[in-house]
């Protein structure tokens, strides 16, 4: 059971399947994600979990499947959807000769966020890297960078955010500090997130439900400590690692 | 359309090309370079040949006219591969932005761009070869707009391959317009072409620009024919340019091209 406020599904997937010149990436994935929760998306590399996310944020168009969010069909209000998420990810960037308020200022003019000063202000507050207002973004720290990268995630208050890979550069004392800041922000605001990581420790700790996939199909969800203990082992990186070893896994599981 | 995040977009090539000097001297760098060099040559052959005649200052104008068709064409181009290199594309993308309004920024910051250098190289063609742009009268406008949109209609085509072929073509940017320069009669008339290639010139909108030009600068007024004939073209190169880079876009999503883009 959900509480009441996560009841309502904001992202709703059905049948998805995504082709890329004959090779299935997403053979058929079907979920829903509700307000307020954080979904994690974890599979070995080529489990289909990138395109999934391509997908989810219409950089992708699906081969076939439906995909629904906030109760509308993605492609057809594909702008109107994105006013209402947004995303970051370690693998991009900002451009790299505009300080760092310039990037977010024309970001939150982008999104159309009013009092975007004040925004901006409160958010590099909130990252702890006000005294960074004033650099030029290209030279950041990586860890600084993905900081920088999700204050223009928040700027527009999203009502669905999509991380992927957000601690992937950090050290470890950074990422846990954004980890709990990213779980005191989903708390404050109620946002619902959908998260990838490679490192399963982020994941148990953020996540409230998980979606393993393999080979371009989910072969378990549930929340985190459901899936260590669907496939009988201690932790999601001992689960991780056997699923990425286990050829016949899919198989095993479904028994 | 909505102005606002089309704005917003404007602010960002701002900020990006005031703050990079090296953007700021590649803007003007190689148009007083390739100036200076046709100068001297012009300067060389009236001073020289008793046989030129004095019209033969047409170069110049040919240089300023092609270096404003280049402009507008890199003006796109270049933005969008601005994107590329920051890895800024998915954020841009994933952004409540439409195509459109992405590329009527780039229309825009490329309009400003020319606007800039064509102000530079006027006063350096006035001040060091006596040649005055203006003397083409209200010609000039017509000839400067049919550029523009031929530069813009080009760099929707060259972009739509970029995001067809991936960053490693990133080289067509530069390379595009110098396929159609030998075609479109820039530094000498449609005549001097062979003849079965003449007809081939005539469907390139910049030919009759650059044939209109010259009509001008040999004082043989408004070369009306020549602005129609480009006018109606150049609509048919904007439509197809359109058609391309959505038709593009669209398969770039179904095959995963603007993610692989975004993080190379």
């Amino acid at each position: 059971m959900f509480p009441s406020h996560m009841t309502e599904a904001i992202v709703q997937v059905e049948h998805l399947r995504k082709e890329f010149d004959g090779t299935v990436a997403v053979a058929d994935v079907s979920f829903e994600v509700r307000r307020g929760e954080i979904v994690g998306v974890l599979g070995p590399n080529g489990a289909g979990k990138s395109t999934t996310i391509q997908v989810l944020i219409g950089l992708t168009t699906p081969t076939a499947g439906t995909i629904r969010v906030f109760g509308q069909d993605l492609e057809k209000n594909r702008v109107d959807i994105l006013q209402r998420c947004n995303f970051s990810s370690a693998y991009t960037g900002l451009p790299s000769n505009l300080k760092v308020w310039e990037n977010l200022l024309v970001f939150s003019l982008i999104y159309g966020v009013k009092n975007h000063r004040k925004k901006v202000d409160e958010l590099l507050e909130l990252f702890e890297i006000a005294h960074l207002r004033g650099k030029i973004t290209g030279h950041l720290s990586s860890g600084e960078s993905t900081r920088v990268n999700l204050c223009k995630a928040l700027l527009n208050d999203p009502e669905l955010l999509l991380l992927d890979e957000p601690t992937a550069s950090l050290d470890p004392d950074i990422a846990d500090k954004v980890r709990k800041l990213l779980r005191r922000v989903q708390r404050e605001k109620g946002i619902t997130m959908i998260y990838t990581s490679h490192n399963m420790r982020d994941v148990e700790e953020v996540c409230d439900r998980v979606l393993f996939m393999h080979k371009g199909r989910i072969i378990a969800e549930g929340t985190p400590r459901q899936v260590i203990e669907k496939f009988q082992q201690n932790t999601l990186e001992e689960v991780f690692i056997r699923v990425a070893r286990g050829g016949d896994l899919l198989g095993e599981v479904a028994e | 359309m909505n102005w606002r995040r089309v704005g917003a977009l404007i602010l960002r090539y701002t900020f990006l090309y005031t703050r990079s000097m090296p953007r700021i001297l590649e803007m003007f760098f190689w148009p007083v370079m390739d100036l200076l060099v046709w100068g001297f040559v012009t300067m060389y052959l009236l001073k020289g040949g008793k046989a030129v005649p004095s019209y033969f200052t047409f170069l110049i104008g040919a240089m300023i006219f092609w270096d404003i068709l280049y402009r507008s064409q890199q003006a796109i181009t270049i933005s969008f591969l601005e994107d590329v290199w920051a890895r800024n594309l998915l954020n841009v993308f994933v952004a409540p932005i439409r195509v459109s309004e992405f590329i009527v920024a780039t229309y825009v910051v490329g309009f400003v761009k020319i606007m800039v250098i064509v102000a530079l190289l006027t006063v350096l063609a006035s001040s060091l070869y006596s040649f005055n742009l203006f003397v083409m009268g209200i010609s000039l406008i017509p000839l400067f707009v049919n550029l523009l949109l031929m530069g813009w209609a080009i760099g929707m085509m060259t972009t739509a391959l970029i995001m067809r072929l991936g960053q490693s073509a990133e080289a067509l940017a530069w390379g595009i317009p110098f396929l159609i320069q030998p075609v479109c009669a820039v530094f000498y008339p449609l005549n001097i072409l062979p003849k079965w290639l003449q007809p081939i010139s005539l469907a390139i909108p910049a030919t009759h620009v650059f044939e209109g030009m010259r009509d001008v600068l040999e004082n043989k007024g408004m070369p009306v024919g020549h602005l129609w004939a480009a006018f109606g073209l150049n609509l048919l190169y904007l439509a197809a340019g359109a058609l391309i880079f959505s038709r593009i876009f669209d398969v770039a999503r179904r095959k995963g091209l603007l993610a692989k883009l975004g993080t190379q």
